[in-house]
């Protein structure tokens, strides 16, 4: 039986989508126990891959694997890509054991954007939740640099132990602006804490926004993203002005394998993030 | 000759359009007879077709018999679809080898195949288009899918046996072909006359023609092959209300009828493997003994694995029936949000080749059916 050839891949114009680009690794830096912030630029001759805020990129460790990865850098400085990166299987402990002038595969960026220009003139809530919090930071960037574009800025953060805050010194920062207002909350304290605990759904109660002219952006666990879209509705938010990023499985980012399916959506094209509206059907519903 | 002309050539004339297609370049795939199905592979002559063999399809049942017409397609769809040339089980998508502290492309870009397939059913023509829709769709063209199919030569067969498994009625995809084809064949075989009604479907089509030895097509011809049509309508063994089903899936998602799939479904994937529409397909990364070569292959994946759904915690998808409920729910609902059109052409493979006989038709009966609504959410 003559079985269908595989043997080499046939022409196809470069760049193809699922062909990952060099890329050289600048730092690797420790943020908790288990998580890592990679910084990457382009090998010499080659050009940045300009993002938004939201998107992803698929990392590609030589032989390993290759797994999504949020942007969390600054899109106004694409020339240094940015991931902050939880290390839980193969291919992120690959990614975590790379030294500086290794590289690293990507194809990318891929994905929907957080609505950072929708947003001009409005109140920014952003809630993020454990390692929700890389996703959201370059909105955090961007409203900041252009911080007279936008009503007031809240970003409502909670880690499961004051061991597992990212950026904490970025944090800090924020904090100390007058124009912005940053809550952090742990699910359990230790002794030195000297933060909020509970739930970061909680905050959303007294936070200072008004609902009525407000975006909100949520990334964390989907139990989390349920909870809080229904306190910022019960603030009087629509599920129209909340969009959530959403995560699945996903293989080729392109939406041709089908593994990030959510209902009707392709979890990295029609997303991730979402506006809430378009997908709050489905969450209720088990193992979708 | 141009594209929408109709001819007739004698039986003995397929040897020479085989030929004919072979000089040009193609390599020439069609059905022919192993281990006890009609499968797809190469053939050279028409003695390689499956002359005077027919098929039984039923729920869970596959078998040839003898048929004395001596038709050379004179059974249905088999175990294999197009799918297997164009998107290959197992196909290399990028190489590359490690270089002094990195990688590079490591690529031997070769021609791509130029495939001649001869006896696309109708129904199979519909899913190579709703394949198209997919893989030559933006914003993540296919340039691997794009080259093999746009190279393909396509002889499309009209189908005057339909299986019991079929529904290709009910979905508007046969059994006769629509748009698509480069050459369109009629068998007519009867006491009296074995020959092909042959309607030329584009220009390259009509150049291979003009070759061949052919004969105007009378009425009487045209009315002969009608009459295979009407009578291969009549014989669907299976029917789906389309109607109003996409609503009333999607409506369903909370359905106990899935727990109730779920103790019959072995979650053994069969159904997605031989879908001619199915496209799932995971990305595997390796390398080599030594570490300095690498590949990256795209290989045919299911929905019915658990893995399929894996996010660092566990599957999203954990139970059958909500792997069934996705597989069902997506070919008759969510496809048609994703690309216009169903995700099923009504071929009947996953009915006759599920080892336990679960029938796409009758679970979208019991699950969106008008009567039975019991149990679905308002
Ligand atoms: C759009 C998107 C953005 C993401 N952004 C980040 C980020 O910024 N930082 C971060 O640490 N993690 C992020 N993740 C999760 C990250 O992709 C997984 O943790 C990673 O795939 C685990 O791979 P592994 O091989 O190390 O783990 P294993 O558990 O060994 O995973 C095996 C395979 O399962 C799949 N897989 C496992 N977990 C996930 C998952 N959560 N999501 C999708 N596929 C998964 C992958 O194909 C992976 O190769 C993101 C996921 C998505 C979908
Ligand atoms: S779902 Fe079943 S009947 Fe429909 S196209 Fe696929 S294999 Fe054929
Ligand atoms: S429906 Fe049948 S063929 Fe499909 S996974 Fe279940 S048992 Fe296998
Ligand atoms: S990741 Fe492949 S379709 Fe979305």
């Amino acid at each position: 039986m003559t079985t269908p050839d595989s043997g080499t891949a046939p022409v196809a114009a470069p760049p193809d989508p699922m062909w990952p680009e060099p890329f050289e690794v600048r730092q690797v830096a420790r943020e908790t126990g288990d998580t890592f912030t990679l910084t990457l630029v382009p090998k010499v001759g080659s050009q940045p891959h300009p993002f938004a805020p939201g998107q992803f990129n698929m990392l590609y460790v030589f032989g390993v694997g290759e797994v999504p990865i949020s942007i969390s850098g600054d899109p106004d400085r694409p020339e240094l890509l940015v991931h902050t990166i939880r290390a839980v299987g193969a291919t992120t402990r690959a990614l975590q054991k790379l030294k500086r002038g290794d590289q690293v595969g990507v194809r990318g960026p891929f994905g929907t954007r957080w609505p950072v220009d929708q947003a001009h003139g409005q109140d920014i809530v952003l809630v993020a939740g454990g390692i929700g919090l890389a996703p959201i930071r370059p909105v955090v960037y961007h409203v900041l640099r252009h911080r007279a574009l936008y009503g007031r800025v809240v970003l409502l953060y909670g880690a499961r132990t004051p061991h597992d805050i990212l950026y904490a010194r970025e944090l800090r920062d924020w904090r100390g602006r007058f124009d912005a207002e940053v809550e952090v909350t742990v699910d359990r304290a230790t002794i030195e804490w000297q933060g909020g605990v509970g739930v970061v759904t909680k905050l959303i109660q007294r936070s200072p926004f008004d609902p009525s002219s407000a975006v909100a952006m949520i990334c964390g666990p989907e139990v989390m993203i349920r909870f809080a879209s229904l306190a910022l509705e019960k603030r009087g938010m629509t599920t129209a002005s909340i969009h959530v990023s959403m995560e699945r499985n996903m293989k080729c980012a392109v939406g041709l394998c089908g593994h990030c399916q959510l209902g009707p959506h392709f979890v990295c094209k029609d997303g991730p993030v979402f506006r809430y509206e378009r997908i709050e059907p489905l969450f209720g519903l088990r193992e979708v | 000759m141009q594209p929408g002309d109709s001819v007739v050539i004698e039986r003995v004339v397929l040897d020479a359009l085989l030929a004919a297609l072979r000089e040009r370049g193609y390599e020439t795939v069609g059905p022919t007879v192993r281990e006890g199905a009609i499968v797809y592979d190469e053939i050279r002559a028409t003695s390689d077709l499956p002359a005077g063999w027919t098929d039984e399809q039923e729920g869970g049942h596959y078998r040839l018999r003898r048929d004395d017409r001596e038709a050379l397609f004179g059974y249905a769809v088999g175990p294999h679809s197009w799918r297997r040339y164009l998107e290959p089980p197992s196909l290399v998508r990028w190489r590359g080898r490690r270089v002094d502290g990195g990688f590079e492309d490591d690529l031997t870009p070769g021609p791509p195949p130029r495939y001649a397939f001869v006896g696309v059913r109708p129904c199979e023509l519909a899913a190579l288009l709703v394949k198209d829709r997919i893989l030559l769709g933006d914003p993540g063209a296919d340039p691997d899918y794009r080259s093999r199919r746009e190279s393909a030569f396509l002889v499309a067969v009209n189908c005057g046996s339909p299986a019991g498994t079929c529904f290709c009625v009910s979905m508007g995809t046969g059994p006769r072909f629509g748009p698509g084809f480069d050459l369109g064949l009629t068998e007519l075989v009867d006491d009296a006359r074995h020959d092909f009604v042959l309607q030329v479907g584009t220009a390259r089509g009509a150049a291979v023609v003009e070759g061949l030895p052919h004969r105007p097509a009378e009425p009487a011809d045209l009315t002969a092959a009608e009459a295979v049509l009407r009578e291969a309508e009549g014989r669907m063994g299976r029917s789906l209300e389309t109607e109003g089903l996409k609503e009333r899936l999607e409506r369903s998602y909370e359905n106990p009828h899935w727990d109730e799939v779920a103790k019959r479904c072995l979650s053994c994937g069969n159904c997605t493997m031989v879908c001619p529409t199915c496209f799932c397909s995971t990305v595997e990364d390796s390398t080599d003994l030594p570490g300095t070569r690498a590949e990256r292959r795209r290989i045919w994946d299911s929905c019915f694995s658990i893995e399929f759904s894996y996010v660092h915690g566990g599957s999203v998808r954990t139970s059958a029936g909500a792997r069934y409920r996705q597989w069902i729910t997506h070919k008759l609902a969510t496809w048609h949000d994703q690309f216009g059109v169903s995700g099923c052409v009504g071929c009947g493979r996953c009915i006759t080749w599920c080892p336990v006989g679960i029938d796409i038709t009758a679970e979208a009966r019991a699950i969106g059916g008008p009567a039975e609504a019991a149990g679905s959410r308002p």
